[in-house]
């Protein structure tokens, strides 16, 4: 077997990490968060864009996080496959959730952002669709979960779909530069595109999103211990 | 803020309200799911019925 983290193979060792690792991510988003958004909110008003630049600094964050919970997603699914390991399926069925939730947030956000510079809630452009297949594909893996009974069945057919939907993170990642597109361009890996008064709020809620994922995907794989814990119980307790 | 939220105010002030709502469902939903299992993988454990 190919070494991996001491936490993901043992269980007790993950849970034992868990219990003081998330409450401190949780406490280290919610730092960034204040901090991030005193800096955001004193902002000046953008030349172009007016106040609604303060949008970014929610939005660009919910997105790029979003496709790094499918990197999460899509390696804790590979482990899942190839070693059948149980804390790595639940490691990817917690950050399914999460991922949801974080490129439902993109989307809503970037349509209250259009709305006002563009003119329009929703256009079909290689960007937005690029986002709206990710959150189908979050969807749809959680959905494929729900309907097979068969906890092994349903881990392997999932981490196939997850697997699969890799392709579309290089799609959303390069589809503004691939076609003509009404979404900007990459401004965060461009040096010196963001002056200083946008980068720092824009990195600092960065981190906060990055934290907060981090706090809630412990949380949520320690649920997912503790149900497949009771089903053990469970199980345990029917046949006697 | 220079010079208030001015005509955007409700996009903006709408997008944050969905943010925290969105966070909160998410830390709530995670914290409940964790404290459910947990208090029925326990009771089960010691052989009590499940809450």
């Amino acid at each position: 077997m190919l070494p991996a983290p001491a936490f993901l193979t043992n269980p007790e060792r993950f849970m034992a990490f868990s219990r003081w690792a998330a409450p401190l991510f949780g406490a280290l988003a919610a730092v960034l968060a204040a901090a991030g958004l005193w800096l955001g909110w004193t902002a000046p008003d953008d030349y172009q864009q007016g106040a609604t630049v303060r949008i970014m600094f929610i939005h660009v964050p919910a997105s790029v996080v979003a496709m790094l919970i499918y990197v999460c997603l899509a390696g804790a699914s590979f482990l899942s496959l190839v070693f059948r390991h149980m804390l790595a399926d639940c490691a990817a069925q917690a950050a399914a959730v999460l991922g949801a939730g974080y490129t439902a947030l993109a989307l809503v956000t970037g349509s209250l952002w259009g709305r006002p510079m563009w003119g329009a809630w929703w256009v079909w452009d290689a960007r937005l669709t690029s986002v709206l297949v990710l959150l189908l594909l979050y969807v749809a893996y959680l959905a494929l979960r729900a309907s097979l009974d068969d906890e092994a069945k349903a881990a392997r057919a999932s981490a196939i779909l997850a697997l699969v939907g890799v392709v579309n993170l290089p799609i959303i990642h390069f589809s503004v530069t691939w076609w003509n597109s009404l979404h900007q361009g990459s401004s965060m890996l461009t040096k010196g595109a963001l002056p200083a008064a946008y980068s720092r709020p824009l990195y600092l809620m960065m981190l906060a999103y990055l934290a907060a994922f981090g706090a809630l995907w412990l949380v949520r794989i320690r649920g997912e211990v503790w149900r497949r814990r009771a089903d053990a119980a469970a199980l345990r307790a029917a046949r006697v | 803020m220079s010079e208030g939220l001015g005509k955007y105010a409700a996009y903006i002030l709408t997008a944050y309200g969905l943010t925290a709502a969105v966070f909160a469902v998410l830390i709530l939903g995670a914290l409940s799911h964790a404290r459910r299992w947990r208090r029925r993988a326990e009771a089960l454990t010691r052989g009590e019925p499940p809450p």
